[in-house]
Parts: C-alpha cells; structure tokens; sequence
C-alpha cells in the first residue's frame, strides 16, 4: 500500500460492469465457501499499547469463557452440520491452537479442510510490529500450520484484523495466495503489491456470523435468512460473471444450541439449489489465478 | 515502531489450556452426567437483585443498575417492580407445573425482604448466594479480604434467612476476579455458575479444593436476548425450543445436556411477555424427554 497516502492504493479501480467474465467449474454461478475461524484466546494476553484485548480487567470470564466454548462444544456442532450437507471449511485459524487443542486441528484436517493463518493468537494484534516481527508472525504461521497439517497455508486473515501497512507485501513475498483482508469485492481481484502477486479473496463481514449476532442483533432465524438472501443475489448475479459468496463462522456462535438448527437450513438450501459452487478459498484463488493474468494498476 | 519483544513469546503457549483452572474436554466425547434420568435436564436460573439507588461503579457498575442522573427513580422503581410483582409470576408459574427452580438472590433482598425468600423457599426451590446487593460487583482490583468478605456476608446473611447455607454462588455479570473460584471453594461452596464454556458442568481446581461450574449460558438468557439483542418474547421461546430440541437429538447419540434458562423478573416477568414464558413452560413439561433440575442437584450429578 502507499502508506501515509489518502487512498492507499490497495488494488485497481474496477467498476461492476464490463469485467472479463469469471466462470467457475461446471457452470456454477456463486463459488460459495464456509470459514470457520478456529480460534484461541488468552485469558491474560499481554497488552498491545494500539488495542486492547478484553474489555474487562483479566479474566474476563464470560468474554473467554464464550470463546472456549467453542474449542469444547460449538467447533463439533458445526462441523457435523457442515459435513452433513457437504460444506468443506476454509480455516481461519489461530495457529496456536494447533499447540493448545491439536484436537480441534486434526479433526478439521480430517475433514478435509484448508487451514489460513488468522495469527499466532486472536489476543495478540499486528499492530505496531516492527518488519522482522511481522515476519516472524508470518514464519511461525507457515511453520506451525505444516508440522500440524502438512498443509502449507496459502491465505491470510490478519489476526482480530489488525494489518500494518507492509503486510500485504510480505504475504506475496512469502508466497501466498490470497489476503481475506479486503472487503471491496464480491469477486476476486488482484491485489498490489511489492513483488509475487497476491489476490483479494471475498470474505464477509456483513454476513459474518459475529456481525449478524452481535453488530445486528439477529435472531437465529433473521441470521438464517440474512444468508439465504445474500445466496440468492449473488448466485443470480453471478450468471453473467461468477461471484463468491463466504460465510465466515466462529463456533461460539452458530455452535450455540439455539443458533444451529437454523443454520442447517441454510447449508441444505444452498446445497440443494444447484448453482453452488461448493469449495474452499484456496481452489477459488487456484481458479481465478490460472484464469487470469495479473492485473495491474493502471 | 516495534513492539516490546515479549509481545512476541508466549509463555504458555503448550498442550491444553492458557491456564490450570480445567483440562480442555470435548463435549461430545466425555461421558455426559446424569440429569434426573432424562435426556435434556432444564435448569431455571431466576435472578432476585436489590439496586441500591445509590450505584457504585467500583469495580464496575452492573448491568441494569441506575442510568440517569441522580436520583433514578426509573430504573430502581422498575427492578421494585420485577421483585414485587413479576417474581410472583415466577413463582406461580412454576408452581402450576410442579417445576423447581433456582434463584440466585441478592443477600439484601433476603434482609429486605424475607416473607419473598420464604415463598421462594416453600416452592420448593433452590436458593443460590448472588452477592451482596447490585453493589456488590467483583473483578481484578477488590483487595482479596473484601472479596472474602463480600462473599461471607452474602452467606451468612442468606443462611439465617433462608435456613440453610447455600451450596452455590453466581457472581454479578458473571464477573470474577483472579481469586474468586479458591475464595468461593475456600468458603466451602460446592459450585458457581459464572463461566459459560460448556454445556454441561465442569470442575474447576483450585488451591483450596475443586469447585463444580455449572455453566448458565448467557447466549440464552432474557437479558442478552431480550435486553440486549432487543428481540421480542416470542423469538426468545423460539430460540429455546431450538435449543431444547438441538439437545434432544444430540442427547440421544452423546448423553444427557442440561438446558439452563436464566430470566429475570423485570425482563420476563412483564405483563406482555409473561405468557410467552408459560407457554414455553407448558412446551417443555409435555416433552417426555425434559426434565427440570436445580443447579444444585447438577452439581452434585458432577463427577470427580
């Protein structure tokens, strides 16, 4: 990015129309893709003088005790229902959970998931890293994710979205794919940077589950049909070029008892429909790389 | 700019948990607990809070305390209202039912008000130690001795009222300290309802002994659906027979899962949205495989 510049410069300006046309495999419209941020909080994170972690003094007991409910009861609720209409999860993950609760890794690398790296903890924030300790960030990440997986991690969703303004740049340089950290887009595009090339893949934060519960306040019902409407428009839309609809998900939410049944509609409904792409990020940043030449700034 | 290189190290960073409170468990791999023989144990947690008009914000002021300028007659008359009139609504809800309850109670409402913790008691119903008023907030910073206090003047207190020393304690807002979970086994309280990371019980170690958590998820309680979410009465009971029947299912393959509904008395206890609640009442007692349990006898369902 040009830092310090009024519009960073992120990527080239591209309106909705006139696009070269994306077509994803077997005429599918929407390329749709589920990811779970599996995560892990510290009860009593050192402080990040840019932000705070808890809100409350340490421990904040419901705070953490929400989040790791996840790693005990949401993350297999979750699963099983996106197993049972066949949604593999693209992970966002905080690497040292594959430290804490290798459990929860294991059994999402079963299942044939793609992990990311969501940073080392979702407690411990990019901001005011120097580059050598966002190297080390991002060394770790790959380190971790491959001694855990075998998977070498090909995107990243900076951890609780904290960036710096050399971030994208070192992703490419590492040799990633895509950054999950741009949400200008229902389509992939490229994204500028230093050197490599590195692709902007749509992640969501308005149909983010975090949103829907706690910016927006749905109901799990409002929540479910939140989802099937944005899978409408954008499986129509995508008819004249492919589009990318994700569902980002925190087991501590849609994992809560009240909160799944509703969900699992969604999953049957779009599994059901027929012009889902169903698939994780990684093969729609395969698709979209192999399709297209990079694209540069005018 | 850099940041301090500590930022970087992680000490704790290992097998299992970031701390030595509990051993992580998967919830559908532990052998589930015993609720009273059925598959969903439903677990009513009602909280009984006295709101001194005067409210402390040390360590914080809790949630549904005083808003406006002094004095707030507002907010103290309408939680008077759920203590005078919507807790009787409870109380012969639950009584038309045969349902016994849990009622985590302020010590100054027994002090206050003791015929109310009577007709608590002679439903049949659990009394569990809910601090000492809407005042009595707990976080990092108390001085140790005045958690300690705090938390023997809440028993004491409800012990001569109500007759009997309560096993268990909630904490306002659910909020502890780094002492709370030992200050509470140390006053020998057999479990706390305060962390919400399970859906079944958990023992906690501490250095005075173990004490038992019984989760009471505060995803599913009146104040977070309906306070905070601002959803409507219906949606609330809605949301639990989804829950009610998520855990049905799940009971079946995995064993028994306890369904904990906190409500309060100036939320649910209202004219427009009591009825909703008896019918959810009425929804769960027709279901052969629901059960009501106190937290209490949760607890004691909790193995070693």
């Amino acid at each position: 990015m040009q830092e310090g510049a009024a519009d960073p410069g992120l990527y080239p300006f591209r309106p909705y129309r006139n696009r070269p046309k994306i077509e994803w495999p077997n005429g599918k419209t929407v390329a749709v893709w589920v990811s779970p941020n599996l995560e892990f909080y510290e009860l009593d994170p050192p402080a990040n003088p840019h932000r705070k972690s808890w809100t409350k003094p340490h421990p904040d007991v419901v705070g953490y005790g929400h989040r790791d409910y996840a790693n005990r009861a949401g993350h297999w609720r979750m699963a099983d229902a996106m197993t049972k209409y066949g949604f593999p999860g693209s992970v966002s993950l905080s690497v040292a959970l594959c430290n804490h609760i290798p459990e929860v890794v294991e059994d999402a690398n079963a299942r044939g998931w793609e992990f990311f790296s969501h940073g080392i903890y979702n407690t411990r924030y990019s901001y005011g890293m120097d580059e050598a300790q966002e190297r080390a960030i991002i060394e770790d990440s790959i380190r971790t994710v491959r001694d855990a997986t075998g998977q070498t991690i090909k995107g990243w969703l900076a951890p609780a979205l904290t960036h710096t303004p050399r971030t994208l740049d070192l992703l490419a340089e590492y040799g990633f794919d895509y950054t999950c950290d741009l949400y200008h887009d229902d389509q992939p595009g490229d994204v500028n940077v230093a050197s490599g090339r590195l692709i902007s893949m749509p992640y969501s934060l308005e149909v983010n589950d975090h949103y829907g519960f706690f910016v927006y306040n749905m109901s799990p019902r409002e929540y479910a049909d939140t989802l099937i409407r944005q899978y409408e428009r954008l499986a129509a839309e995508g008819s004249a070029s492919g589009t990318v609809m994700c569902i980002p998900l925190h087991s501590y939410l849609i994992g809560q008892p009240h909160r799944i049944g509703p969900f699992e509609e969604v999953l049957r409904h779009i599994a059901a429909d027929g012009r889902a792409w169903i698939t994780r990020s990684g093969d729609i940043a395969d698709h979209y790389m192999r399709s297209f030449v990079k694209e540069v700034a005018a | 700019m850099s940041l301090d290189p500590a930022y970087l190290q992680y000490a704790r960073r290992r097998y299992g948990m970031d701390h030595d409170l509990y051993p992580w468990s998967n919830l559908f791999e532990r052998a589930a607990p015993d609720l009273c023989g059925r598959r969903v144990g439903v677990v009513i947690v009602v909280n009984v809070e006295w709101f001194p008009i005067t409210p402390a914000d040390k360590p914080f002021r809790a949630p549904g305390h005083m808003q406006t300028t002094y004095p707030d007659y507002r907010h103290y008359t309408s939680r008077e209202y759920g203590t005078r009139v919507g807790l009787y609504r409870f109380l012969d809800a639950f009584a038309a039912r045969g349902i016994r309850a849990s009622f985590a109670v302020n010590a100054a409402i027994a002090e206050r008000y003791p015929a109310l913790v009577a007709d608590i008691v002679a439903g049949g119903h659990e009394v569990v130690a809910h601090s000492t008023d809407m005042n009595g907030t707990i976080a990092t910073g108390v001085p140790e001795d005045e958690e300690r206090a705090l938390i023997a003047a809440s028993l004491d207190t409800l012990e001569k009222i109500v007759g009997k020393r309560p096993r268990g304690w909630m904490s306002i807002a659910r909020s502890q300290s780094w002492n709370t979970p030992r200050l509470l086994a140390e006053a020998g309280l057999g479990y706390m309802c305060d962390w919400v990371n399970d859906d079944l019980p958990v023992r906690f170690a501490t250095a005075a002994g173990s004490i038992v958590n019984v989760p009471v998820n505060h995803e599913l309680s009146d104040r977070q659906i309906i306070t905070v979410q601002q959803q409507s009465a219906d949606s609330y009971v809605q949301q639990m027979q989804d829950a009610t029947m998520v855990f049905e299912r799940e009971a079946a393959r995995f064993g028994a899962r306890m369904l904990a509904l906190n409500v309060t008395p100036y939320i649910m206890g209202l004219p427009y949205r009591i009825a909703a609640f008896e019918r959810l009442l009425d929804w769960l007692v027709a279901r052969d495989e629901v059960g009501f349990l106190t937290t209490g006898e949760v607890a004691d369902a909790t193995s070693d």
